[in-house]
C-alpha cells in the first residue's frame, strides 16, 4: 500500500490499477469479481480480434478479453504472468486479461479528471477519467466500452 | 422466512393447481363414460377444496362460482342428476373458468361477469338445483370425526393470523358440511345415519403450544362456538405443575365444551379450521346418552392425578378410559371404530414437562388422518415433492460440474502412471459409475409428464371448436411420458398454435364431415411417445387433410415459389412452414393471421427438436415433434479440428468414414463433393469453416462425419480427429457472451477445458462453400 493517503475522503472512490500493454489503466473496485492467474482459452470461431475466447471460471464460461488487443495496444505474447481480472457488469461477466496487477488505490473524485479530447487517440474512448497518483498518469477504464457488443453475430 | 401469510397464500394456489388437474382428469374420465361415484367424488372434491381454501383467503368470486359449481356437482353425486354430453361440456367450462379464477385470484386480476354469468345460469338450469334444495339435504354428524378432507386443502394454514374471519366464513359455506362425508366412508354412513338425531356436540380441545406461538387464543374459538348456540366449557387444569416447574411459555390447559346446536359438525369443526394441527381436538355428537359420556371424561383428570407420581405413560390410564370409550359405541351408534382408539392417547392428560406431549398428538393425527388420505385419494397413490425449479436447477449444475471433476481426476490419475487395476483405479471406476447414476437421476428429476401440457390442450380444443362452431373430441395418449420441464414449459405456444390448426384448417365442418361419410364430431388426437432417445409428440386430424392445390396456388400468388415449380407432395406440405404462408380463405379470430407454421417451426427448432408433415387427402393431417429427451445434458462426439476441441451432436452424426482418393471429387475451383454410395455429399473443412485455419492442401485419409440435417440434406464435415464419445453437459453461451455462429453451446471437459458444442445445421446453413481449397496455389500447381 503506497499511495492511499487520501483515502479518508468520503468521496473518493477505490480503484484496481493494473499494467497493460505498457500503459496504467484501472477499474472501480466494485465492479472486480476476482483476479485469477491465465488459462487457456479455447478460442471462439467468428469472435472478434479482441476476444481470445472462453475459460472455464468454476464451472461457469468466461469470455476472455484481450484488453491489450482491445485498446489497440502492442500486445506482448501469452505469457503464464498474465492475470485475468474478473469484472461483473451488472447482466454480464468477462475476464480481462492484462499484463499485471498493481495496487489498489483511494482517489478523491475531485482528482479525477476527462480525457482530453484527442479523437486521434483510439483508446480516448475507452477511457472514462484520468487521474494522476505519485506522478504517474492512471487511466479509469470505461468498462461498459471494453465489452464486446452483446448478440454480435460476425466480427 | 417472508411473509408466511403470502407463503401460504402461495402454497393454496400451487395446491389449487393439483386439484385443477385431477378436476380435468375425472371430467375427462366422466366424458368417457365413467359412472363410478368415486370419480364423481373426485370432481367433487376438487371443486370443494378449492372453494374451502378460497374462503379462508377471503377470494369471494372464487368462493361464489366454486360454491355454485359445488351444488352442481352434489345433485350428480347424490344421483338426482345424470349428465349427459353436453352438461359435462358445460362443467369442462366451468373447471375452465374455475382455472381462470384461481389465477386471477393468485394474480390479483379480475374475471370479468360477464364470462362466469352466463356458465353459472346454464349450470343451474341445466341442473335444475334452487338455494333452498341443498338446505334439506341430510347430514350425517357422526361420521366426520373422520372427515379431514376439508382440513387437507390447506395443511399449511396453522400460521393463519386471522381469527376473525372465522364466525364470517363459516355461515358463507354452510351448504356443503352435509355432503363430504359420504364421499370418504359410504359403507359407514348407511347405518347410523337413521337413528342419530342431534342436538349437539362435546368438543375436547386441548391446545398445543403451537397454537399460542402463532397467536391464536382459545377464547375466540369458544366465542365462535357460542355463535352457533349455547355453550358450556370445563376448563382441566389438572396437567399445571407446581409453580417452581411452571414453564410459562407452554400451555397446560384443556378444554371440554358443550355446544347445544342445530349446526353441524362441520360448522363446529370449521370453527376450529384455522387451528387444525395446532391442538388435539375431538367433537363428537351428545345424544341420548350424552349425560353418560361427560361424566365419563370428567374423571379423566383425577386418573392421571392418581397416577402423576408413577409414570404418567398412556398405558397406566388406558384401561380407565376404555369403559368410557366402550360406552360411547354402545350408546352412539354414530362412531365408527378407529375413533375410540384414536381418542385415547388424547384423552389421556400427558405429563406437559415431558415430550409425550408431543408425540401423542401426533400419533393420534397419523393414526386417524392415514385413512382418510387412502380413501381420500385413490388415484394418487404416489406421494410428491414440490420443489423450487431453481433448486433443481442448482443441482444439475453442480452434479454436471461434479462430472467434470470426476473426470478430471481420472485423467491425473491415469497421468500419474497408476497400474490399471489398482485401489485407485478400481474405486475410480466405481466413483465413474456412481456420478453417471446421480447424473440420471437428476435429470429425471426435471423430467415430469407432459400431461400437464396435454391438459391445457384439452381446453383450447374446446375453446376453438366452439368458436368455430365445429365438434371436436381430443383424444390424448401416453400422458405420462416424461419430459424436461423446460422443454413442457416452452411447448405451450407451440402446440396451443397447432391445434387450434388442427381445429380451425385441419377438421371439416360438420356438415361437410356427414357429406364424406364422417362422424359428426370431428377427433383431435395427441399423442406422446419416447423414440429411440428423442420424445415424439403428435398432433392429428381426422380432417379433409391439405389441400395441396390450394397450397401450391396460394405459395404461387404469394411469390413464396416460383410459378412453374415443380414440388412433390411432401414439398408442397412443407410450405405450410414458410414465414408469411397462411392458407385460410377468411381470417378466423383463432388462427390465420399468417403467423402461423413458421413460428411453429422455429420455436420447435430452438428446443433442438424437429417437425414433420404426413397429410392424405380426405384422411386427416399429422404433425409431429420430435424433441430432445433433456436440454441440459447432449451426447456428442469428441473431435479434434486445428487443435481445438469440439462436440458435434451424436444425432446428427450418420456414419463417419475416412476419404479416399475415390470419394473425393474436385467440383468447380474451390469446392469439392464427397461421394458416397452413389450420392454427392459437399465436403466443408469444420477447421476452416470456424475460421481456425486455412482449407487443408489434401483431404485424402481424412477423417469426416456424415451429417445428416432436419431438411434432409446432408454434408461431410472434415476433423483431424475423433477422440471420445460421451455426454456432456450443456452450458449456455448467449448468457455470458453472445450467440457464436454455427456453435449450439459450449461444455466442459475432463480436463477443465472448455469445447464448444457444434450446431451442425446452423454452420452448414451458413457455410462459406468457397473456401474449402486454396484455389489460386492449386492451380499453379497443376
Amino acid at each position: 500500500m503506497t499511495d492511499t493517503e487520501k483515502q479518508t475522503d468520503s468521496t473518493s472512490i477505490e480503484l484496481l490499477s493494473f499494467r497493460v500493454g505498457g500503459q496504467d489503466y484501472s477499474v472501480d473496485i466494485m465492479s472486480v469479481r476476482e483476479i485469477r492467474g491465465s488459462a487457456k482459452a479455447t478460442s471462439l470461431p467468428h469472435a472478434p480480434f479482441f476476444v481470445k475466447g472462453v475459460i472455464n471460471l468454476r464451472g461457469t464460461v468466461l469470455p476472455i478479453i484481450d484488453l491489450a488487443a482491445r485498446l489497440g495496444l502492442q500486445t506482448g505474447e501469452d505469457t503464464e504472468r498474465n492475470v485475468i481480472i474478473v469484472v461483473d457488469l451488472g447482466e454480464r461477466t468477462a475476464g480481462l486479461m492484462v499484463d499485471a496487477v498493481s495496487d489498489i488505490l483511494a482517489i478523491p473524485s475531485e482528482e479525477m479528471q476527462p480525457p482530453p479530447d484527442l479523437a486521434a487517440d483510439e483508446a480516448r474512448t475507452f477511457v472514462s477519467a484520468l487521474t494522476i497518483v505519485e506522478g504517474r498518469m492512471i487511466r479509469i477504464l470505461d468498462l461498459e466500452a471494453v465489452m464486446p457488443p452483446q448478440g454480435e453475430e460476425v466480427a | 422466512m417472508s411473509d408466511p401469510m403470502a407463503e401460504i397464500r402461495a402454497s393454496f394456489f400451487i395446491e389449487c393447481e393439483e386439484l385443477l388437474e385431477s378436476l380435468q382428469d375425472g371430467l375427462q374420465l366422466m366424458d368417457d363414460g365413467d359412472t363410478d361415484p368415486e370419480t364423481i367424488n373426485i370432481v367433487f372434491r376438487a371443486v370443494h377444496s378449492i372453494k374451502g381454501g378460497a374462503g379462508a383467503f377471503g377470494l369471494d368470486d372464487l368462493v361464489r362460482f366454486a360454491h355454485r359449481f359445488e351444488t352442481a356437482m352434489d345433485e350428480v353425486r347424490a344421483g338426482r342428476f345424470h349428465p349427459d354430453g353436453e352438461a359435462i361440456r358445460l362443467f369442462f367450462a366451468c373447471a375452465d373458468i374455475l382455472g381462470d379464477l384461481v389465477r386471477a385470484a393468485r394474480d390479483d386480476d379480475q374475471v370479468d361477469d360477464g364470462i362466469t354469468g352466463p356458465v353459472l345460469e346454464k349450470l343451474d338450469k341445466l341442473v335444475g338445483i334452487e338455494e333452498e334444495e341443498e338446505e334439506d339435504l341430510d347430514f350425517t354428524p357422526a361420521t366426520l370425526s373422520l372427515d379431514f378432507g376439508d382440513g387437507g386443502g390447506l395443511p399449511d394454514l396453522p400460521d393463519l393470523p386471522d381469527l376473525s374471519a372465522l364466525p364470517d366464513a363459516a355461515p358463507s359455506v354452510e351448504g356443503l358440511p352435509s355432503l363430504d362425508l359420504p364421499a370418504d366412508l359410504p359403507a359407514l354412513t348407511a347405518e347410523p345415519l337413521a337413528e342419530t338425531t342431534t342436538k349437539g356436540f362435546t368438543v375436547h380441545f386441548k391446545p398445543e403450544n403451537a397454537l399460542y406461538a402463532s397467536g391464536n387464543e382459545p377464547l375466540y374459538l369458544f366465542r365462535a362456538l357460542r355463535d352457533l348456540g349455547d355453550i358450556s366449557v370445563t376448563c382441566h387444569c389438572g396437567d399445571l405443575p407446581n409453580l417452581d416447574q411452571l414453564d410459562p411459555d407452554t400451555g397446560h390447559l384443556s378444554w371440554d365444551v358443550t355446544v347445544h346446536t342445530e349446526e353441524s359438525e362441520q360448522s363446529v369443526r370449521e370453527v376450529f379450521e384455522f387451528v387444525d394441527g395446532l391442538c388435539v381436538l375431538e367433537i363428537k355428537p351428545i345424544t341420548g346418552a350424552a349425560a353418560m359420556i361427560a361424566p365419563a371424561l370428567a374423571p379423566t383428570p383425577a386418573v392421571e392425578k392418581a397416577v402423576e407420581t408413577a409414570a404418567p405413560e398412556a398405558a397406566p390410564i388406558a384401561p380407565p378410559q376404555k369403559p368410557a370409550a366402550a360406552i360411547e359405541v354402545v350408546s352412539a351408534p354414530a362412531p365408527t371404530p378407529p375413533a375410540p382408539v384414536a381418542k385415547l392417547p388424547v384423552a389421556s392428560p400427558v405429563n406437559s414437562d415431558d415430550d409425550t406431549l408431543d408425540e401423542a398428538p401426533k400419533d393420534e393425527k397419523s393414526g386417524s388422518s392415514a385413512p382418510v388420505k387412502a380413501t381420500g385419494t385413490p388415484t394418487q397413490p404416489r406421494a410428491t415433492v414440490r420443489v423450487d425449479l431453481e433448486r433443481i436447477d442448482r443441482l444439475v449444475n453442480l452434479v454436471g460440474e461434479l462430472v467434470i471433476n470426476q473426470a478430471m481426476l481420472s485423467q491425473s490419475v491415469t497421468e500419474a502412471g497408476l497400474p490399471p487395476n489398482s485401489p485407485v483405479s478400481t474405486g475410480l471406476e466405481e466413483f465413474l459409475q456412481l456420478t453417471r447414476d446421480i447424473q440420471e437421476s437428476v435429470m429425471m428429476i426435471r423430467a415430469q409428464p407432459i400431461k400437464s401440457l396435454f391438459q391445457r390442450m384439452g381446453r383450447i380444443v374446446r375453446e376453438s371448436s366452439a368458436s368455430v362452431g365445429k365438434e371436436v373430441r381430443l383424444y390424448t395418449d401416453g400422458e405420462n411420458t416424461e419430459v424436461d420441464k423446460t422443454v413442457i414449459e416452452r411447448l405451450a405456444d407451440p402446440l396451443t398454435h397447432m391445434i387450434r390448426n388442427a381445429v380451425d384448417h385441419g377438421l371439416e365442418s360438420p356438415e361437410k364431415r356427414l357429406e364424406s361419410g364422417k362422424s359428426r364430431e370431428g377427433h383431435v388426437t395427441l399423442t406422446a411417445q419416447h423414440r429411440s432417445g428423442r420424445i415424439v409428440i403428435e398432433v392429428s386430424d381426422d380432417g379433409a387433410g391439405i389441400n395441396r392445390e390450394r397450397v401450391k396456388q396460394k405459395a404461387i400468388e404469394k411469390e413464396l415459389i416460383p410459378a412453374d415449380a415443380q414440388l412433390s407432395d411432401s414439398d408442397i406440405d412443407n410450405l405450410l412452414f414458410l414465414p408469411g404462408f397462411s392458407t385460410a380463405a377468411e381470417i378466423s379470430n383463432l388462427s390465420g393471421r399468417g403467423v402461423g407454421m413458421d413460428v411453429v417451426k422455429s420455436s420447435i427448432q430452438a428446443l433442438g427438436g424437429r417437425i414433420s408433415i404426413t397429410s392424405q387427402e380426405g384422411k386427416g393431417t399429422t404433425f409431429s415433434i420430435s424433441l430432445p429427451l433433456t436440454l441440459a445434458v447432449l451426447d456428442g462426439m469428441v473431435v479434434r479440428v486445428a487443435d481445438e476441441t469440439l462436440v458435434v451432436p451424436l444425432n446428427a452424426i450418420l456414419e463417419t468414414l475416412t476419404l479416399t482418393d475415390n470419394d473425393l471429387k474436385a467440383l468447380g475451383p474451390e469446392t469439392h463433393v464427397v461421394q458416397i454410395r452413389g450420392g454427392f455429399v459437399p465436403l466443408l473443412d469444420l477447421g476452416a469453416e470456424l475460421g481456425y485455419r486455412q482449407p487443408q492442401d489434401s483431404y485424402v485419409g481424412g477423417i469426416v462425419l456424415l451429417i445428416g440435417q432436419e431438411d434432409g440434406n446432408r454434408a461431410a464435415l472434415a476433423v483431424d480427429a475423433i477422440e471420445d464419445q460421451r455426454q456432456v453437459v450443456i452450458k449456455g453461451l448467449e448468457g455470458s457472451y453472445g450467440r457464436v455462429p454455427g456453435i449450439a453451446a459450449a461444455t466442459i471437459l475432463g480436463d477443465g477445458q472448455i469445447a464448444l458444442i457444434l450446431d451442425p445445421t446452423d454452420l452448414v446453413g451458413q457455410a462459406s462453400g468457397r473456401t474449402r481449397i486454396r484455389q489460386p496455389q492449386q492451380a499453379l500447381v497443376g
